[in-house]
């Protein structure tokens, strides 16, 4: 039976509760994540290309190339293939890539945090200054920092990444000698590729904080803290802007969960030892197993990022309720 | 009796894509110390923009008082006010409870939190000197388990525990004048009794004055010692509630106390007078209510009535009095 009652707010229910309701949370990503991978292998197998003549090289004879189809078991029916893959992943066994013939996890190893850092890094300064830009422009609207703030938002949206990237590496890095102009060694060098991979972010929930907040601004209960007698700098605070920061925060996660999959180009323009570049790269060589493991990591930490959104939800909307 | 509150003359308008539409067409009324005013009128005669223009709650909206004088206290005139100092009078002096108990407290913010601002802010007690204050407050406001209710959101309370709180976040610092637009309006009839119940109560245990607004003459008739009748932005009658319903001057107030259901008759819309009230934007020249008036005469097409002083203190503006004792104030 499913149970349903209230959460007076979200750290104030225990500690119990919270744990239940993520343990819950992950049991139900089961059938999803079982999805997600039948979809992933099949739609990767759906590229065009024979990888086992890409392994062979070019000027491998017919018998050659069947000879490795087997050895890597693409002569089978689609399904048995599918079924040895997820027999190996549960035992902990991305598989090896075709390319480099090393272990798909060791591979990740060394690139995992570095694409992570970056998300983290791009999402915190789009946060801040989104939220920032957002507020003034509300709390001034109509008027210079609302038109400062709006246009700002607007050029973050509409430079495209590769273009705003190289703009950054020409000004910083080639000319005042700033930053590298690629890598990924040392807090230097993240600089620029967070700049260019928060600019939208930034842009977009600045648009969002500001009409969110514009909206809380005309509720009654605004009103009634400004018929208390509290100050400007209260209310919008304490009473409006935690009520526009709900929806704000539906769209800082999908966000990030799209970062954590769209630094693929900032990747590029950085020469960023990332999981967006090898991705990249995996897709021209029709590396399967690769392809396959990235897309089911992203996919988990997509489903990841979603959690950790519901739950700063309920925390931000005491209304929320759980079910148990 | 002290008068606690002057309204003259005041004048409030908005501006709507650069065009200036004034709402208050020169208010005059007063409350006396201690008394319990009823504001009644139609729907967007002007009767909530009257006591934000006396809170001066105007932020966010193109709201401005163009000219008239407010004065509390005998000789404070609250328009000269700056906004810092309207803020130590909003709360502390005046407070406000609204019509919409469901939206007039912060969905986000324990009863508590919310019930301890003006306390912090206005009595300046220290944390534990203001939570028992606020404890105590909401025990006045008859609300039980109140060091519980301290701790959840409004939407686990209901409706009329919801306009309790905003009573009891409006009397916590005492103030000497209360404003309550429409407070019992949005709930169910049996709730209603109570909320009212507990203003009258409160006002005369705390002898606070109550500027109460409403469109319903019942509750004026159980609240009210003195009634002041607004239309299209002006007072056209202001009288002791008894005279009121006894001897209604003015046709628009016989039309609104006429539509008021009788015991054993089915309830009507107040606004049961013929047409509706004017646009702001579009007043009709000479008295703004000739078109809607049983009693019109031509005079009434063309030039304002002024406001006249009847017998027992009372005032009406309309033609039909012109000739009666008392005489021209304006
Ligand atoms: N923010 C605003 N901007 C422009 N016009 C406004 C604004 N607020 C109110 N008005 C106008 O002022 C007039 C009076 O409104 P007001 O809210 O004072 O009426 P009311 O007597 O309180 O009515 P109700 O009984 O419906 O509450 C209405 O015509 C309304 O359209
Ligand atoms: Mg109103």
């Amino acid at each position: 039976m499913l149970k349903s009652y209230r959460a007076k707010g979200f750290f104030r229910k225990g500690l119990l509760t919270v744990l239940q309701y993520i343990i819950k949370r992950i049991f139900e990503m089961i059938p999803i994540l079982f999805i997600v991978s039948i979809l992933i292998f099949f739609f990767t197998h759906l590229i065009p290309g024979d990888p086992a003549r890409l392994v062979a090289g070019k000027d491998a004879t017919f018998e050659e190339v069947a000879t490795i189809r087997e050895e890597l078991g693409l002569d089978k029916p689609i399904w048995e293939q599918y079924v040895t893959y997820m027999g190996n992943l549960f035992q902990g066994d991305l598989g090896t890539s075709l390319k480099t013939g090393l272990p798909i996890m060791d591979m990740f190893v060394d690139r995992f945090m570095p694409s992570i850092y970056l998300t983290l890094f791009s999402m915190v300064w789009a946060l801040v200054i989104g939220l920032l830009i957002g507020t003034l422009s509300a709390v001034f609207k109509n008027k210079w920092p609302d038109y400062l703030g709006m246009v700002s938002a607007v050029s973050g949206i509409s430079l495209p990444g590769f273009w705003l990237g190289l703009i950054l590496i020409q000004i910083f890095s080639v000319q005042l000698g700033w930053f590298p102009t690629g890598g990924a060694d040392g807090w230097k060098s993240y600089v620029l590729p967070s700049l260019t991979l928060g600019a939208g972010i930034m842009s977009m929930l600045a648009r969002f904080t500001r009409s969110s907040l514009l909206e809380t601004l005309k509720a009654d209960f605004i009103r009634t803290g400004r018929a208390k007698g509290l100050k400007e700098s209260i209310v919008i605070p304490k009473h409006a802007l935690r009520n526009s920061l709900i929806p704000v925060v539906t769209i800082a996660g999908l966000q990030f969960g799209f970062l954590l999959g769209g630094s693929v180009v900032v990747e590029t323009v950085f020469s960023f030892p990332g999981m967006g570049r090898l991705l990249i790269d995996s897709i021209s060589f029709r590396d399967y197993p690769v392809i396959q493991a990235e897309l089911l990591l992203f996919s988990i930490e997509f489903i990841m990022v979603n959690l950790v959104v519901d739950i700063l939800y309920s925390y931000l909307n005491p209304k929320i309720r759980y079910t148990a | 009796m002290e008068k606690l509150l002057q309204v003259e003359k005041l004048e409030t308008q908005f501006t709507k894509d650069k065009q200036k539409i004034k709402i208050l067409h020169g208010v005059n009324f007063h409350i006396h110390q201690g008394e319990v005013l009823g504001l009644v009128g139609e729907s967007g005669s002007g009767k909530s923009i009257t006591s934000l223009s006396i809170m001066k709650l105007f932020k966010g909206t193109s709201g401005e008082i163009n000219s008239g004088r407010i004065l509390f206290n005998g000789d404070e005139d609250l328009i000269n006010k700056s906004e810092t100092e309207m803020r130590k009078i909003r709360g502390k002096q005046i407070a406000m409870i609204f019509q919409e108990p469901m939206t007039s407290l912060n969905p986000v913010m324990k009863i508590g939190e919310q019930l301890l601002e003006p306390i912090r802010l206005h009595l300046g007690l220290e944390e534990k000197k203001a939570k028992e204050h606020a404890v105590s407050i909401l025990k006045k406001v008859g609300i039980p388990r109140a060091e519980e209710i301290m701790n959840e959101f409004p939407h686990q309370l209901s409706g009329g525990m919801r306009q309790r709180i905003m009573i009891a976040m409006a009397i916590s610092c005492n103030p000497q004048l209360l404003i309550a637009d429409e407070p019992s309006t949005a709930l169910d009839v049996t709730i209603q009794a109570q909320i009212l119940d507990l203003m009258k109560q409160l006002q005369q245990k705390e002898k606070m004055s109550v500027l109460l607004i409403t469109h319903d003459l019942g509750v004026v008739a159980e609240m009210c010692e003195r009634v002041v009748v607004m239309y299209a932005g002006r007072v056209v009658e202001e009288a002791d509630v008894f005279d009121l319903f006894e001897s209604p001057k003015h046709p628009y107030t016989k039309g609104l106390i006429a539509s008021v259901p009788k015991l054993g008759q089915k309830k009507e819309k107040l606004d049961s007078i013929k047409g509706n009230v004017p646009n702001p934007s579009e007043l009709p020249k000479g008295c703004k209510f000739a078109p809607r008036c049983n009693d019109v005469m031509p005079i009434c097409y063309e030039q304002e009535p002024p406001e006249l002083n009847l017998e027992n203190a009372r005032s009406c503006s309309c033609w039909l009095y012109k000739e009666e004792r008392g005489g021209i104030r304006v």
